[in-house]
């Protein structure tokens, strides 16, 4: 598989099951929607949101180490960077015997949403951004 | 306020102090300045209910209630229109006085069963779990763990989606609709509220007290002390006189352990359950899976180098057999 998939899947997977983490699909009726219960499981969604975090950490690193950071961008890495740290922080605080203060909880919880809402709005505008080039090739032509 | 401890009690407030790691804030009050030279122990504080003392009188409730009281939500009414449609407000605010069920103005409640011909009280509030699910998986950082083993909700953060009370094994958590932040976000559109539920009256603590229901029981129902010395009393008690043991490994463990002189099954088939009623059945841990999972993820960085490195050494093998395929 393409290594840009692996990528795309990971991010999907992760901003779906992240979207999850909230109270959102079982209040807007998602969760109604037949074969999508699962949404409103937060048990089986948090564990899907690990394993697409191990899947995005094995294609940061392996792509790191074979292109280089400048291959990833700067804007991305930074914002994959605060992604991956709040994450962490917060996986070990799920771990028995990690506590953090509730002050600490609070900011590595918002600046991890904060972090995911930037990498999908970016996401969003570079999608945009490749369609109007795209546009303007072929009106060029 | 030592003799509201249990007699037979290794723990007392200096322990209590101590074991809270209370000792600074100890010493900005005068008449809690011993405490403060003690050194902090840094393990968690655990409460250990002897049923076979309970008689039910409800002390503990109202002692709650009075010393929470000023907590309580004041809703602002009339409660906001949810979206989408058939969304609902949960308003407990003309039911102050119940006292029968957990509710947002009720944060300890009393369940009786006669089971074998004995009559059992059991109080019940949040079980301050060591491992809270409630707190782990709240996505807005407004449920919290603290070193003490104490379990809270920010009510000045909560956004009162309930999460809190769906991973809750015996949904404890209850929620007041027109209050908190979210009216002041997007209140038709998200969040419903403010979760509200026991912290073992921190405020209280924090000023070097035992928490309300604990001290004002005349029966010396509850222990506090640190969780390992309390289990082991538990497990002592338990098999000195015959009884059985709940909170010990429920959900991973608990800071709430509860001694009983008849069994848990029973209690749990004999007690009215429903919403603000929890149950007393057995509970798996609710994070294991997904902290096994976390393995998977800390090592998933070390194959994607791994992979990497795999890459690379093929590369450098195929230039080397191009290299040597030209020369001859």
């Amino acid at each position: 598989m393409n290594s840009a998939w692996i990528y795309r899947i990971a991010m999907a997977v992760l901003a779906v099951s992240g979207v999850a983490q909230m109270p959102v699909f079982k209040r807007y009726g998602i969760a109604s929607i037949p074969g999508l219960g699962w949404t409103a499981d937060y048990f089986f969604t948090h564990r899907l949101h690990y394993v697409a975090a191990a899947l995005l950490l094995f294609w940061l690193v392996r792509r790191l180490l074979l292109d280089g950071p400048a291959a990833l961008g700067k804007a991305r890495l930074a914002l994959l960077g605060a992604l991956v740290l709040t994450g962490a922080i917060r996986m070990l605080k799920n771990l028995p015997d990690v506590d953090f203060s509730p002050l600490t909880v609070m900011l590595v919880d918002w600046t991890h949403l904060a972090a995911a809402m930037a990498i999908g709005l970016a996401a969003l505008v570079m999608l945009a951004k490749r369609r109007a080039d795209a546009r303007e090739r072929i009106n060029r032509r | 306020m030592l003799k509201h401890i249990s007699p037979d009690s290794r723990i007392t407030r200096r322990t209590l102090l101590k074991t809270l790691g209370l000792g600074g804030t100890a010493a900005l009050f005068p008449g809690r300045a011993r405490a403060a030279a003690l050194p902090a122990s840094g393990g968690e504080t655990a409460t250990l209910l002897d049923l076979s003392k309970c008689i039910g009188c409800g002390a503990c409730v109202e002692a709650c209630r009075e010393t929470n009281g000023k907590r309580y939500p004041k809703p602002i009414k009339p409660l906001p229109t949810l979206l989408p449609p058939g969304t609902k407000n949960e308003d407990f605010s003309d039911k102050r006085g119940d006292d029968t069920r957990l509710t947002p103005y009720n944060w300890l409640t009393i369940q009786s069963a006669t089971v074998d011909g004995q009559e059992v009280h059991i109080p019940r509030r949040c079980m301050h779990c060591q491992n809270p699910p409630c707190a782990n998986l709240c996505p807005w950082g407004a449920a919290s763990k603290r070193e003490s083993g104490t379990v809270e909700i920010d009510p000045d953060i909560c956004l009162g989606g309930s999460k809190c009370r769906d991973v809750c094994p015996w949904q404890i958590p209850q929620r007041q609709s027109g209050v908190g932040l979210y009216l002041h976000i997007l209140p038709t559109m998200a969040g419903n509220g403010v979760m509200f539920k026991c912290d073992r009256c921190q405020d209280r603590v924090a000023k070097g007290q035992l928490p309300a229901c604990v001290e004002a029981c005349p029966q010396s129902v509850q222990s506090v002390g640190p969780r390992d010395e309390l289990a082991a009393q538990a497990r002592r008690m338990a098999s000195e006189r015959g009884g059985y043991l709940y909170g010990l490994e429920d959900n991973g463990g608990t800071n709430t352990i509860y001694y009983s002189p008849v069994p848990f099954e029973k209690l749990n088939a004999a007690v009215a359950k429903g919403p603000g009623k929890p149950h007393l059945a057995s509970v798996a841990d609710s994070m294991a899976d997904s902290n096994t999972l976390a393995w998977a993820v800390l090592l998933a960085p070390l194959a994607g180098a791994a992979s990497a490195l795999l890459k690379g050494t093929k590369k450098i093998l195929a230039s080397k057999e191009t290299k040597e395929g030209s020369h001859e």
